[in-house]
C-alpha cells in the first residue's frame, strides 16, 4: 500500500473498505511451517477453527490449502489435529 | 430465539472466515479463533465496538483492519458506552423508519480484562443497568499484555508480571483475582456465562444463546497469552483446556439468576497442571504453600458454584 499524505487521509481514521489487513503479509514471521498430508486428513476442521491467522483455507467443508503468505508458524494446527490422524507436521523453515 | 443453538464446524466454516489474515497478533494468540467462533455464531449482521487492548491494537493498525464487519474503537474505558450509543442510534433509526423494520442487527462489544475488569467496569455496569440490547465479550488474558504485561485485577494470585515481579520480597501478585462474572451477574441481567475456546461447541452455543436473548448479555472467555503467561506458542488451546480441566476456569452460565455448570470434569486435575507450563508461575513450583493457596481458592469457588446451582427454576423442579 502506498503511503498517503495528510491531505489524502480520511478524517477520523475511518477505513472505508474492510478488511485491508491481507495487504500486510505475516508469513515471514515463521520459523517452522506446517506440512499438511491430504491423504491422512479427515477434514474435521479443527485446524481451520483454531488457526489464528486464517491461513487454512476451507471450501465446501473441506480443507483445501495452507496459505504460507500469512501462516506465522505457531503450530496450533499440529497440536489440535486429532492424535489418531496426525495429518499436520511442523518442520523447520529452510531459508 | 435462534433456530438451533449448536453449530458444527462445517456449518461454521460456511458462515465465516473469521478475522482476515495479516493482523499482527502474536503467533499462537487464541483470540482470533475466539472472534471466528463469535462472528460465525451470529445469525444476523453484527456491529462491533472494541475497547483498547491487544485485540484492538493488533487488528487495526491504520490503514489496515482485519475486521470483516463494521467496527468502532473509541477509548479504553468506554466500549460498553460506545456500543450503547450505536444500539440507541439503531433503535432511533428504526423508529423513524430510516432502517427497514425487518432489518435486524446485533451489537457486540469486545474488551480485554484491563478494559473490562478495571478501566471499563463503570461503563459496562452502566450499559447493563440501562438495559441496552448488546452482548459484551470479555477475552481474559489475565493482565495488561499489550503494554508489556502489567498486573490487572484479573491476574491470578502469585503470577509474575512486570508490576508484581516475583523476587525476594513478594512471590508475584499478592492478591487473588476478582470474580467479574459474579459482579456482572449481580446486575440481574438475562444472561451471563463463562466459556473457553478449547470447548468450542459450548462457546458457540453460549454466543448464540446470548444473541437470541433480548437485553444485555455477557460472556467471559479465557484467552491464554503466549508472551504474558510464558509458554510455547502451540500450547494456547491446550492451556485453555487445562484451565477448564483443573476447575481454574469453570464453564458455567447464569440465566435469569439461575446457575448452571455446563461442564464438570469427571477426573479434575490438580491446579498445578495448569500452572506448570507457564513461566509466570515457575517461581512457585517449589513453594507448595502458594500452590495450596491457589488450589484452596479454586476449590472454594467451585464449591460455591455447586451450591448456587442447586437452586433450580420452577419448571425444572
Amino acid at each position: 500500500m502506498k503511503k498517503k499524505g495528510w491531505k489524502e487521509l480520511p478524517e477520523g481514521a475511518i477505513i472505508p473498505a474492510a478488511p485491508t489487513s491481507p495487504e500486510f503479509k505475516t508469513g515471514d514471521w515463521r520459523i517452522q511451517k506446517p506440512v499438511w498430508n491430504e491423504d491422512k486428513c479427515v477434514h474435521c476442521l479443527l485446524c481451520w477453527l483454531y488457526c489464528p491467522d486464517s491461513a487454512i483455507k476451507v471450501k465446501d467443508g473441506k480443507v483445501v490449502a495452507f496459505d504460507y503468505e500469512y501462516c506465522k508458524g505457531c503450530g496450533i494446527c499440529e497440536q489440535v489435529c486429532p492424535p489418531k490422524i496426525r495429518a499436520i507436521e511442523m518442520v523447520k523453515e529452510e531459508i | 430465539m435462534a433456530e438451533k443453538l449448536t453449530l458444527n464446524l462445517k456449518e461454521l466454516s460456511k458462515r465465516t472466515e473469521g478475522l482476515a489474515s495479516g493482523h499482527r497478533a502474536c503467533a499462537g494468540c487464541p483470540f482470533p479463533a475466539i472472534i471466528k467462533m463469535i462472528l460465525g455464531a451470529a445469525d444476523d449482521p453484527v456491529v462491533v465496538a472494541n475497547a483498547t487492548g491487544c485485540m484492538e491494537v493488533v487488528t487495526t493498525i491504520f490503514p489496515y483492519t482485519a475486521w470483516p464487519v463494521p467496527w468502532i474503537h473509541n477509548a479504553f474505558e468506554n466500549a460498553a458506552a460506545t456500543i450503547s450509543g450505536v444500539e440507541s442510534a439503531y433503535k432511533a433509526l428504526l423508529r423513524k423508519g430510516k432502517i427497514p423494520g425487518n432489518k435486524k442487527i446485533k451489537f457486540i462489544a469486545f474488551g480485554g480484562d484491563g478494559g473490562t475488569y478495571d478501566i471499563g467496569l463503570q461503563s459496562l455496569s452502566g450499559a447493563i443497568e440501562r438495559g441496552h440490547n448488546f452482548l459484551y465479550v470479555l477475552y481474559d488474558n489475565e493482565g495488561y499484555m499489550n503494554t508489556g504485561i502489567q498486573r490487572s485485577s484479573a491476574t491470578p494470585f502469585a503470577a509474575h508480571t512486570t508490576t508484581s515481579p516475583a523476587g525476594k520480597v513478594i512471590p508475584g501478585k499478592t492478591q487473588h483475582r476478582k470474580d467479574l462474572t459474579e459482579i456482572v451477574a449481580a446486575h440481574n441481567l438475562p444472561y451471563a456465562a463463562q466459556a473457553s475456546p478449547s470447548h468450542w461447541n459450548d462457546l458457540i452455543r453460549k454466543v448464540r444463546k446470548a444473541l437470541s436473548v433480548e437485553g444485555p448479555t455477557f460472556i467471559s472467555i479465557i484467552s491464554p497469552c503466549v508472551p504474558g503467561w510464558g509458554y510455547p506458542e502451540h500450547m494456547s488451546i491446550e492451556l485453555a483446556k487445562l484451565a477448564v480441566e483443573t476447575k481454574f476456569w469453570p464453564l458455567y452460565e447464569v440465566e435469569n439468576g439461575y446457575y448452571k455448570i455446563n461442564y464438570k470434569p469427571r477426573n479434575p486435575l490438580p491446579v498445578i497442571e495448569f500452572l506448570k507450563p507457564q513461566a509466570r508461575f515457575k517461581h512457585i513450583l517449589n513453594r507448595p504453600d502458594l500452590i495450596e493457596e491457589i488450589q484452596r481458592f479454586v476449590d472454594e469457588r467451585w464449591e460455591r458454584l455447586l451450591w448456587l446451582e442447586q437452586r433450580k427454576p420452577e419448571e425444572n423442579k
